[in-house]
């Protein structure tokens, strides 16, 4: 730690993140003291769209990050002095889009003289948990479940994990995205399905759950399809019933692989995250079946759970003080896998170990 | 071209066939209704080319890459993009130079992708069959047509269905 000075809890990081839709830059002290977090978010727009997203273009994050940092460190109200660091999603996402938040990231650090930390973006996620609850336990089981993914990971604590499972075929939020589009419910997709199955009958209409007691892999798509089935054959079906049970299907493999996963692991806390995380059966069903086996539950606040920059700043200050600064020279890796990542920086853990 | 497939294993042998004429810069472009089944036949395809990774729905990541085939299969979804200049930042020519390119909900850019192959799939009268249409756009599979009709004689039908 010497050609970066020490991390400590008094160290501020400049956290930038334009992997996907959301442009957005947070400061962030310590690793978990969150001074400011500022998301472009567009839902407004996207209403519009349908659930068609028009953001997603790299001219619109480059028309965003100027302004979205200046507002993070506006928020903050600091100076841009005081940045001790500067971490940036490196992947995984779209590369025009990664490209904008690493330029302008690298320009920063550069500029300030400091360090640049690449974060992967699905890692950052599980220090989102972690921002709402210092104090979480592990080791803990993580349930990452979004539009473009859904994950269970086992973390031994801040940059140890493994992927334990993932989905086959489609993500959990995709399904509900395109399930609500199906059924003409609104957009954002998640929160239109959740709401509108609280008006229906969850036992009205039986949907599959596929792969239930079938290892820790997920698979939606056949659920999706199963859906638009069921309308098709009954265009009379009641849109809430369906959504209830549609729901129900979902929660209940989710909830039961992530149980099911704790429980192998003998794991002492589980952890929800992603934008699906802010389901409300998904939170009540993972507090209420979780808390009998005597689990710990984290439920981060869907400011947390969705797409931020405070979590890449945190990520960034854990891997600073745990594995050093990234060159200036990283590039945006649009492909950026999460288990292939953790093996690399196992062995450069390893490495520097030996030496 | 009119297909019909009785089942997921006709489907796959329809997949089967075409990614085994595929060639770095072919686009595949996938049409037809949620649920009929485009992530299920590019998964199919990527077998056909000895990917051994799990191939996931790109719809909201838009570009997954595969490589470790026999040939790079970029995965692309048009399912959120309205807009031209958002499925032109897309670059699909550029991902083609690399590899051949699957684009589901294709047929909303039809117009700013180039020469490619459409596979247009619908639902048959059970939930498991489905009817396909193949078509190409260009001149890019003239010299593969024959070969593409003979790999799939068996499963061939005229465009009312019959055999």
């Amino acid at each position: 730690m010497t050609q970066f000075g020490t991390v400590t809890d008094a160290t501020v990081v400049l956290g930038i993140e334009t992997s996907c839709d959301e442009t957005a830059a947070a400061i962030v002290m310590g690793g978990t003291d969150v001074l400011s977090s500022v998301v472009s978010s567009q839902i407004d727009i996207h209403a519009k769209f349908g659930g068609v997203v028009p953001e997603i273009a790299s001219r619109a994050h480059l028309e965003l990050i100027r302004p979205v940092v200046a507002e993070a460190l506006g928020t903050a109200h600091i100076h841009h002095e005081r940045i001790d660091a500067v971490a940036v999603t490196v992947g995984p996402g779209l590369i025009g889009a990664l490209l904008v938040g690493v330029a302008a990231a690298k320009a920063t650090a550069f500029a300030l003289d400091v360090p640049l930390i690449g974060v992967n973006h699905l890692e950052a996620h599980l220090y989102a948990a972690l921002l709402d609850d210092p104090n979480l336990e592990f080791p803990a089981v993580v349930l990452l479940v979004s539009g473009g993914n859904t994950l269970l990971l086992f973390m031994d604590g801040p940059g140890s994990y493994r992927l334990l499972g993932a989905t086959i075929d489609d993500a959990a939020g995709e399904a509900f995205d395109k399930v609500a589009r199906f059924l003409d419910l609104g957009y954002p997709g998640g929160p239109a399905v959740d709401l509108a199955a609280q008006r229906g009958d969850p036992r009205a209409i039986e949907f599959p759950r596929a792969m239930l007691h079938d290892g820790l892999d997920f698979s939606f798509s056949g659920l999706k399809t199963a859906v638009m089935n069921h309308v098709r054959k009954h265009p009379d079906v009641s849109s809430d019933d369906v959504a209830a049970g549609f729901q129900a299907a979902v929660v209940d493999v989710l909830v039961t692989k992530l149980l099911r996963a704790a429980r192998e692991t003998s794991a002492r806390s589980v952890v929800l995250g992603g934008g699906v995380a802010a389901n409300s059966l998904l939170r009540s069903e993972v507090e209420r079946l979780a808390a009998a086996e005597g689990f710990r539950v984290a439920l981060p606040s869907r400011a947390m759970c969705t797409d931020n920059a405070a979590m890449i700043a945190a990520a960034g200050w854990y891997r600073l003080r745990d594995h050093g600064p990234s060159q200036l020279d990283i590039g945006a890796v649009p492909n950026l896998s999460l288990v292939a990542d953790t093996v690399r920086t196992n062995r450069a853990a390893s490495h520097r170990d030996r030496r | 071209m009119y297909l019909h497939a009785d089942n997921l294993d006709d489907t796959a042998d329809i997949a089967r066939a075409i990614a085994d004429l595929l060639r770095t810069g072919d686009v595949v472009v996938l049409a037809g209704e949620m649920g009929t089944g485009k992530t299920a036949f590019t998964q199919a395809a990527a077998t056909a080319l000895g990917i051994a990774e799990p191939v996931t729905s790109p719809t909201f990541n838009l570009v997954h890459t595969y490589r470790g085939g026999t040939l790079t299969l970029h995965h692309v979804d048009l399912y959120r993009l309205s807009r031209t200049d958002e499925i032109e930042d897309l670059a699909i020519d550029e991902l083609a130079r690399t590899g051949a390119v699957f684009v589901e909900w294709g047929d909303v850019g039809d117009d700013i992708i180039g020469d490619h192959l459409e596979v247009r799939i619908a639902v048959g009268e059970s939930d498991d069959q489905r009817d396909f249409a193949l078509r190409s756009v260009g001149r890019r599979w003239d010299a593969r047509w024959d070969k593409l009709r003979s790999a799939l004689s068996v499963h061939t039908v005229d465009e009312w269905g019959n055999p």
